[in-house]
């Protein structure tokens, strides 16, 4: 025995693929809608952006090394992703100090408290959404206007989103007479208010035809849950076409698309099987659907998300089918 | 659209280095030790002593428990001594070990022509019988005793023979070698096994990466009744049993069932040409089609090895082992086993030899699991392997039998796909041992 061999178990060859390489992935395809915010809202965009990423980074890297004593993981640049997240589902216009907040509690709270990444329930950046929105509504709902804002880093004319004036008008019809809202090119370019990454259609879709190229996200979320918020929104604008939106306003206003193709999706905090997938999926598309037809908030993507995340060890328990699994 | 398993399953990288060298005759060593643990089950029982001489395809030891297999003299010469050594297992176990001393000399009765005969003169019960004599286990790596298989149970019927040439696993070539090269053999081989079974139809699994021996077999199948060559698309692990059976009849195996159960008996095309050298040629099993392989190989070969060849004789035969060698595989990259040292003699078992150099056989740290779920859609048996993982961390062995952990197979195709690098099948092939034994007592 002149040359000693390494002893290990089976497979002995492994995948190109790895976990920075997935969230490599994700960063690049927030990249358009990124560039995109920041035409549309400026120097705030790109300050909020920033001062997100950075301190998301900075805070996984603290509490990793002198609270959990533990090897930092900064450079699975998972919190980039969060960060980046977080920034688009917060106002250009948000003071760097709130942002801040946000991001202490997207890393701590959502993330670190149940022991880091994969550990996570509920989807990190939305956890510091809401914790925002609830804690600072006024700050969390002044939306800056696109374009015109973009030469200011804070002080912006301000005026709401689409889905806001909905809200707010009680009805289509009226909303309409407001002459307020954007036209469906406006709304799918971006050029309208609301949070600075959610508002161009056109840009988020370039980012998730490269997510699904690279085969980091399947259509089966994304599909269920805009299918279903079309369906059920489509419903009611047939019952009422004066006093409901028709599914196309509620496709391309809000966070929709933005959250079933980059938040719903988040490997961590979503199903594992394709059929539970597909369930997670209508049953954010349920509840978006409601809170926006009835609920108090004008958008519900962010606590649909959440909520459906609570369910996902339920649904992965119950929907796998295995093989052999056909009567003997 | 080509057929093929329709749950999970992954493409490693096909790197059949070895696809077209021709089956190539190895030449004998000094010695050659025998090993008596050949088969699935209870080793074979010696019936020689030292300093016996012996004759090439002489019987040397008996299987005599229910799953046991015959074992033969692959040379002609003398019993050195029977001793345990090392084997793959990692365990010493006992062998014959035999001086090689000159040519063959043949034990009477073997035809070692090259004549092919079409006809077969045996009954079934003669044909099983043969089977049985010439020691003859499944090639494909399982090495369970071929004539246990063949033997219905009662009460089950077998409708259809599937002849396994799928050889999914990257770097292997000696089943597709041996499909082109002996291809009448394996024909006849075929109808052999099914006048055995008294089954009227056999499908031969061929992956379409091997187009020049789904062509050639395609061909020469017409002049043979009820043989039929299915192109599969490739993917692993499509030679896995049930997987080939759902791939080529849709027919789904109950969990914890065997093939039987849905009327199929599964055969290796290796095991098909050792059945026609039994059954026509009275050629006791002691030689095998070998693939020596590896990306730093100077010769990657397939060989025509006799039992019992140590492991270094062929890898000088293939040029040598090379210097940056850290892992000896026996078997395919995905399923094969590591291996002590290059002294373990070949067994009936081993398809191939596979030489990796370190920067194939370093392990990657491992990332917190991040639930991408490509191990579930990897999995062929619908299982879900991270959190089957995180259940044996636990010790949670009671959630984990509920999760159908016995039925892995141990394909390797969650942990080749984890982009965490996560040892997922380490962890279940623990649980499963556990989980097993925990099965096993409570039937007691």
């Amino acid at each position: 025995m002149d040359k000693k061999f390494i002893i290990s178990g089976s497979p002995h060859i492994y995948a190109k693929d790895n976990v920075q390489r997935i969230m490599l992935d994700v960063v690049i395809a927030l990249i358009p809608a990124t560039l995109g915010a920041f035409y549309f809202f400026g120097l705030g965009a790109v300050r909020v952006f920033f001062v997100s990423v950075v301190t998301c980074l900075i805070f996984e890297y603290l509490i990793q090394k002198f609270l959990l004593k533990q090897k930092p993981t900064i450079n699975d640049l998972s919190a980039i992703v969060t960060g980046m997240l977080l920034a688009f589902n917060v106002p250009s216009n948000l003071p760097t100090w709130v942002v801040i907040i946000g991001s202490l509690i997207a890393i701590g709270i959502g993330k670190m408290v149940f022991g880091g990444l994969g550990q996570n329930l509920f989807n990190p950046a939305l956890v510091a959404r809401v914790f925002l929105l609830i804690s600072f509504p006024v700050y969390m709902t002044s939306w800056p206007k696109p374009i015109a804002s973009a030469g200011q880093l804070s002080d912006v004319v301000t005026g709401p989103t689409p889905l806001g004036i909905l809200k707010e008008s009680g009805s289509i019809s009226a909303a309409s007479q407001t002459g307020e809202l954007p036209s469906y090119v406006d709304m799918m370019l971006g050029n309208m208010g609301g949070s600075m990454g959610e508002v161009s259609a056109i840009l988020l879709l370039i980012g998730a035809i490269y997510l699904l190229y690279r085969k980091v996200i399947t259509l089966h979320i994304p599909l269920s849950y805009i299918l279903t918020v079309i369906i059920f929104t489509g419903i009611f604008w047939l019952i009422d076409p004066t006093k409901y939106a028709d599914p196309l306003f509620h496709l391309l206003t809000g966070g929709l698309i933005l959250g079933a193709f980059f938040m719903a999706t988040d490997m961590v905090t979503s199903p594992t099987s394709y059929r539970g997938q597909i369930i997670f999926g209508i049953g954010c598309g349920v509840l978006t659907a409601l809170i926006r037809l009835f609920g108090a908030y004008p958008e519900g993507v962010s606590f649909s998300i959440l909520i459906m995340n609570a369910f996902v060890p339920l649904i992965d328990r119950i929907s796998y089918k295995h093989f052999g699994e056909v009567k003997a | 659209m080509l057929k093929t398993f329709p749950k999970g399953g992954v493409h490693p990288d096909d790197c059949k280095l070895t696809a077209k060298s021709p089956i190539f005759v190895a030449t004998l060593p000094d010695k050659v030790y025998i090993m008596l643990n050949q088969s699935a089950g209870a080793p074979a029982v010696p019936i020689v002593k030292k300093g016996d001489k012996v004759k090439t395809g002489q019987l040397i030891a008996k299987g005599e428990a229910f799953i046991s297999s015959n074992v033969h003299s692959p040379v002609t010469g003398t019993i050195d001594k029977i001793d345990p050594i090392l084997d793959a297992t990692g365990y010493k176990h006992q062998a014959i070990i035999i001086n090689v001393e000159g040519e063959d000399t043949w034990e009477e009765g073997i035809d070692i022509t090259n004549n092919l005969i079409k006809e077969i003169k045996a009954t079934p019960q003669e044909i099983i019988e043969k089977i049985k004599n010439a020691g003859i286990v499944g090639l494909g790596g399982a090495a369970f005793p071929t004539h246990v298989k063949l033997t219905i149970p009662q009460g089950k019927v077998a409708e259809y023979l599937l002849i396994n040439g799928a050889e999914c696993e990257p770097y292997l070539t000696c089943d597709h070698r041996l499909m082109l090269e002996k291809p009448e053999e394996i024909l006849v081989g075929t109808s052999i096994i099914m006048k055995a079974l008294g089954v009227h139809r056999a499908f031969i699994g061929i992956e379409n990466n091997k187009l020049d021996a789904i062509e050639l077999l395609t061909k020469l199948a017409k002049d043979y009744n009820g043989i039929e060559v299915v192109t599969l698309k490739k993917k692993y692990p499509q030679g896995a049993e049930k997987q080939l059976i759902k791939a080529i009849t849709g027919r789904e195996v109950p969990s914890g069932k065997l093939p039987i159960e849905v009327g199929c008996v599964v055969q290796n095309v290796g095991t098909a040409k050792a059945i026609y050298d039994a059954v026509q040629k009275n050629m006791p099993l002691i030689e095998r089609v070998v693939t020596v392989t590896g990306p730093n190989v100077s010769k990657p070969s397939n060989f025509l090895s006799r039992i019992g060849i140590p492991l270094k004789h062929l890898i000088e035969l293939a040029g040598g082992l090379p210097e940056d060698t850290a892992k000896l595989i026996s078997g395919g990259p995905m399923m094969g086993k590591t291996l002590s040292n290059t002294d373990i003699p070949l067994t009936k078992a081993m398809g191939g030899i596979l030489l990796f150099p370190y920067n194939f056989s370093k392990r990657l740290d491992p990332y917190p699991c991040i639930r991408c779920g490509r191990c579930v859609h990897a999995c062929p048996m619908g299982l879900e392997p991270f959190y089957l993982e995180k259940l044996v961390i636990k010790e949670r062995w009671e959630d984990a039998e509920k999760h159908w952990i016995i039925d892995c197979m141990e394909c390797g195709s969650c942990q080749y796909i984890c982009p965490a690098k996560r040892p997922l099948l380490d962890y279940i092939r623990l649980g499963k041992n556990k989980v097993s034994a925990i099965i096993r007592s409570r039937k007691n």
